[in-house]
């Protein structure tokens, strides 16, 4: 117990932790963590919003089977879909990249929540705006396109950014295919070291912490400066 | 994948079967344990987050922030790997006698659902009319005894759809539980299919139970909020 809190298992790999071996090797750590979380968000807001406009669809034949899409995999573990991905992607389109893998994984399971968001926030639009604009000449698909998704997704950004956070946290499921993002970085230099696990993990989990709390911040910043201006 | 031949007959009798059904049962055990736990600890940090001593409040905020804003796996991992240090050596000895996988995953769930939890009740106490809790201290009742007696009551009415969902949030991230060995749904799943090569019906069946689940918890949910809160609305 001389030495209860060893600092210097954190300091010696702080590099390592935060980037891996890049730029000699390949990307990791903090930086694959953000690279990650930042693709799948990106991917995941457009599969949600297909998933989300072919969830309201006027026709069933559309309607329904992207409800029970969205439905299968919300009932799902992520652990579930990465396993899925992996086991099913390969033998779909031959090798794909790790990294690939669960990008693939974490934008299918969060479009399926993105998707959710979006439907809410097209049904936060007043149905008058609809109406004026279909009563203007505009097409459905052209009210949907200039005049409803325009506002929801100004609404919706908070949210956004709070599924975001989710995903940060999500990334270190990365980690079970070998993924070398920070909690997988932290694995391998507890195995390593063997005698700091306490450090390392209480590490990682403050810097997962301070990424996702800003974030988090930023959430509740912009909510409250949109519902200001939406009250003027 | 096109000469891949399905053979579900493995999934629905035998060895494999008994597999999935005792991973079943240890996501149905770990996530029971965690959920009623979660609630009472939840229950504390809300009613913390909601007092009058600047401190208290303060500490339950920390406490709610820390734990939502940091994945679930590595508190699974802290917990794991390196609790042994933070805990008195009496502890660490029992735990490591009854296995101390289950324990690390229940108290890592208890603890990350806690913080959502905590606030799903808080939201349910401030839909309660501030004028109750008024109307209960002066008639002689102290700060926690109205909370006891006539705010909690009502909120826990109100949160119990969101604690139900909450239930099934804990089902499905019991799966993270596998990392560290305890023996549940996703583990065995991924068990058959390592010794099998039956990838496609052994994921097939973990993802039914895991759907299941769902299926019937959202039923009931809906099923509360029709029978039960709209009764009390119309009353």
């Amino acid at each position: 117990m001389e030495h209860f809190f060893n600092i210097s298992v954190i300091t010696d790999n702080f590099t390592y932790f935060m980037i891996g071996r890049f730029p000699h090797g390949p990307l990791g750590g903090v930086g694959l963590t953000l690279y990650l979380a930042v693709v799948s968000c990106i991917l995941s807001f457009f599969g949600g919003l297909i998933l989300g406009l072919l969830s309201v669809s006027r026709f069933p034949a559309v309607r329904y089977p992207a409800l029970a899409f969205i439905n299968l995999v919300r009932g799902m573990p992520l652990l579930m879909v990465i396993f899925w991905m992996y086991f099913l992607l390969p033998a779909l389109f031959g090798k794909i990249a790790e990294n690939n893998t669960v990008i693939m994984a974490l934008s299918l399971f969060t479009s399926a929540y993105m998707s959710r968001i979006i439907v809410a926030g097209i049904d936060g639009i007043p149905k008058g705006q609809t109406e004026a604009a279909t009563s203007t000449g505009l097409k459905s698909w052209q009210v949907m396109y200039y005049i409803v998704l325009p506002q929801a997704l100004r609404n919706m950004i908070p949210s956004f950014v709070n599924q975001f956070v989710s995903l940060i946290k999500d990334t270190s499921l990365a980690f079970i295919v070998g993924v070398s993002e920070l909690t997988h970085v932290a694995t391998q230099i507890n195995n390593r070291t063997m005698a700091f696990p306490t450090e390392i993990f209480a590490f990682i989990a403050i810097v997962y912490f301070i990424l996702c709390f800003a974030f988090t911040s930023l959430s509740r910043w912009l909510e409250r400066r949109l519902s200001w201006s939406k009250a003027i | 994948m096109l000469n891949y031949t399905f053979d579900w007959s493995i999934i629905t009798s035998g060895q494999y079967f008994d597999w999935l059904l005792s991973g079943l049962i240890t996501t149905l055990k770990l996530s029971a344990i965690s959920i009623v736990l979660a609630f009472l600890l939840g229950l504390l940090i809300a009613v913390m987050r909601m007092a009058h001593s600047k401190t208290v409040r303060w500490f339950a905020l920390a406490y709610l922030e820390f734990f939502r804003n940091t994945p679930l796996l590595v508190q699974i991992f802290f917990w794991y790997f390196g609790s042994y240090k933070i805990l008195p050596t009496f502890i660490n000895d029992w735990l490591n006698e009854t296995g101390f996988e289950f324990a690390a995953a229940a108290i890592a769930l208890t603890i990350y659902t806690s913080a959502f939890i905590a606030e799903d009740i808080r939201s349910g106490v401030l839909s309660i009319p501030k004028e109750q809790m008024e109307a209960a201290r002066s008639a002689g009742f102290s700060y926690l005894r109205s909370m006891q007696y006539i705010i909690l009551p009502q909120a826990v009415r109100i949160t119990i759809p969101p604690l139900v969902n909450q239930f099934l949030n804990v089902a499905k991230n019991s799966s993270l539980a596998m990392t560290i060995g305890v023996m549940e749904m996703t583990y065995q799943a991924r068990q058959v299919e390592s010794y099998t090569f039956k990838g496609f019906e052994a994921f097939t069946a973990a993802t039914v139970v895991y759907l299941a689940l769902s299926i019937i918890i959202t039923a009931l949910v809906n099923l509360y909020n029709e029978k039960v809160l709209n009764v009390h609305k119309a009353a």
